[in-house]
């Protein structure tokens, strides 16, 4: 079966700043089934989105929103907005390490058994 | 469904951005009973807080201003422009109250203007701190009377209610200091007693003007809002305001989709509804506003951590690209002991930081790597406790980066650099320094409303 990332499974995922001191991530998910693909997969593991951030677990949030289909990841920024170790000002590129993530197919249901 | 509504067009997301006449006529043809826009907004980083000097250029501000005064005007509505000159700073109110001035004699209009003032002395905040009012917002820690003393500017996060006193005390243009992103749709509709849950949610969903419809960059959006719920109405043909583009809006630049803090309490939207009136009308009811226990006003704050000096040039040679790690840490290396040695500067007493624009300057030591680029820019930052120590170190660093070699190199090798003089001067580099609250009895009582009728001839 062919690998998929979740930039090829999702419509949209971007990053930016909520505030001077956060960062906020959004993924998009086009129908039911890959929403509850992505919402099994490391995507919504804090200690996931905390190794590739290299920030501490206990500081993600993550947020499903089935309405929307959509999944929110928000922590507070690793360096403070427009700090001088700063290197991206609106964190507007800080999704691409999300978007790499390898999502498995989803689980067949249970009829399978 | 009430009888009680209001209109309110937002035409953009920032004052200056370029507001079209035309989207403006046909909000003002759907019975607009105001025109709201915000003039500034923290996203751009801390120089404009710090400097108080705008992000926007006078004449694009000019031009905006006048297109929503002369619309706002010949419609008989008030107009409410929120955070002006970028950081809401005392400056920026006067840098647009002048250019208002300006364009009433041009124009020859006649209005009522009100400026709410937001920013801060630092006297005030250590009073609010010595009294024990002073909270931290994660992820700060607690706030220290040295942080406040460090400060260029302070202002405080205004909510609705500076806004409606000024409305209804009979303002046309309402020209504020810093304010949250919603403090206008916000004052607007709650001066006209409309429930807080559908306003504040309105107030947020149209911020950004056309971002919550399927055009970003359309014309704007009209909002009507009643006790019940709100309708989006986008202002240009080639928008739609979709449940999807509405409810996504909820998410942009918020770290919590849900809940959203305001001075006098946080707005839940986990409830909420959206429905397509047709393909391009969305409305939302079922948004509820819990007032909190104590109000509190945000603080923003900017402080001079250094003044900066940068340099750029180009890398093309493949040899070197091949092992750029190598080169950038001899760089690094090789710099700490040079200014060291010619500056007698120690490694605390500056900053100095290579950026390799197109191998890793964004994601720095998050970027999981990849094959050798074609090219890459790499952008030298020196930070120093004044302009010439800065400088100077950009100097060191100069022939560093047209000539050092590889390990090994047998040669010198020169690279391309961008300007001449290679070394330009950033001045006072800022850094955000306040995430904290001051809790008030008044939601208005750290704000100044000052009235003025402004006439055609002086």
């Amino acid at each position: 079966m062919a690998r998929q990332t979740l930039d090829e499974v999702a419509d949209l995922v971007r990053a930016k700043n909520a505030g001077p001191f956060w960062l906020t991530l959004d993924v998009f998910l086009p129908d039911e089934q890959s929403y509850e693909r992505v919402l099994a997969s490391d995507v919504v593991d804090p200690a996931v989105v905390a190794r590739l951030y290299r920030t501490s677990a206990d500081a993600v949030r993550v947020f499903p929103m089935p309405a929307l289909r959509a999944i929110k990841i928000s922590f507070p920024r690793p360096v403070t907005q427009g700090s001088f170790a700063d290197r991206d000002m609106h964190s507007g590129q800080q999704h691409v390490l999300l978007a790499a993530i390898e999502v498995p197919e989803a689980i067949p249901a249970a009829s399978a058994s | 469904m009430t009888s009680q509504s209001v209109r309110i067009i937002f035409p953009i997301g920032m004052l200056g951005g370029g507001i079209t006449e035309e989207t403006l006529a046909h909000g003002i043809a759907l019975g607009a009973d105001a025109i709201a826009v915000d003039g500034g907004s923290t996203d751009s980083g801390p120089h404009y807080l710090g400097s108080g000097v705008a992000k926007t250029s006078r004449g694009s501000l000019k031009r905006d201003l006048r297109a929503i005064l002369v619309a706002g005007r010949q419609a008989g509505i008030p107009v409410v422009v929120t955070t002006c000159g970028t950081s809401g700073t005392d400056s920026g109110v006067e840098w647009v109250a002048d250019i208002a001035r300006e364009i009433a004699a041009e124009e020859g209009i006649d209005f009522t203007l009100a400026r709410i003032y937001s920013e801060l002395s630092r006297a005030t905040v250590l009073e609010a701190l010595a009294a024990g009012r002073v909270e931290a917002l994660e992820p700060a820690g607690p706030l220290e009377a040295a942080t406040v003393e460090s400060c260029a500017h302070i202002v405080g996060l205004m909510g609705h209610e500076p806004i409606t006193a000024a409305l209804a005390a009979g303002a046309d243009l309402v020209l504020t200091g810093r304010a949250s992103d919603t403090a206008s749709v916000a004052g607007i509709a709650l001066g006209r007693g409309i429930a807080p849950g559908p306003v504040w949610h309105a107030a947020k969903t149209v911020e950004c003007g056309s971002q919550c419809t399927t055009d970003p960059i359309g014309g704007g959006v009209l909002v009507e809002i009643d006790d019940a719920g709100f309708t989006v109405h986008p202002l240009t043909d080639s928008a739609a305001a979709t449940p999807m583009t509405v409810a996504a809006h909820m998410l942009y630049e918020n770290a919590d989709p849900y809940r959203l803090r305001e001075p006098g309490g946080t707005l839940d939207t986990s409830a909420a509804v959206y429905t397509a009136l047709d393909e391009r009308v969305t409305r939302v009811e079922g948004s509820v506003f819990e007032p909190a226990a104590q109000a509190t006003i945000k603080l923003e704050g900017a402080a001079v951590g250094g003044y900066e000096t940068v340099s750029l040039v180009g890398i093309r040679d493949p040899h070197v690209l091949a092992h750029m790690d190598a080169w950038l840490a001899r760089f690094a290396g090789e710099l700490a002991r040079r200014v060291r040695s010619h500056l007698g500067l120690e490694d605390g007493e500056y900053d100095a930081e290579l950026r390799a624009y197109g191998y890793n300057a964004v994601l720095g030591a998050l970027e999981p790597g990849g094959e050798p680029p074609r090219e890459v820019g790499v952008l030298f930052r020196a930070r120093a406790a004044d302009q010439a120590t800065a400088t100077a170190i950009a100097k060191v660093a100069n022939p560093l980066m047209l000539h050092l070699p590889l390990e090994g190199m047998t040669h010198l090798p020169s690279f391309a650099f961008a300007t001449s003089p290679a070394e330009i001067e950033r001045g006072a580099s800022y850094e955000f320094v306040l995430q904290h609250t001051i809790a008030v009895d008044d939601e208005g009582e750290l704000f100044r409303t000052e009235y003025e009728e402004v006439h055609a001839r002086g």
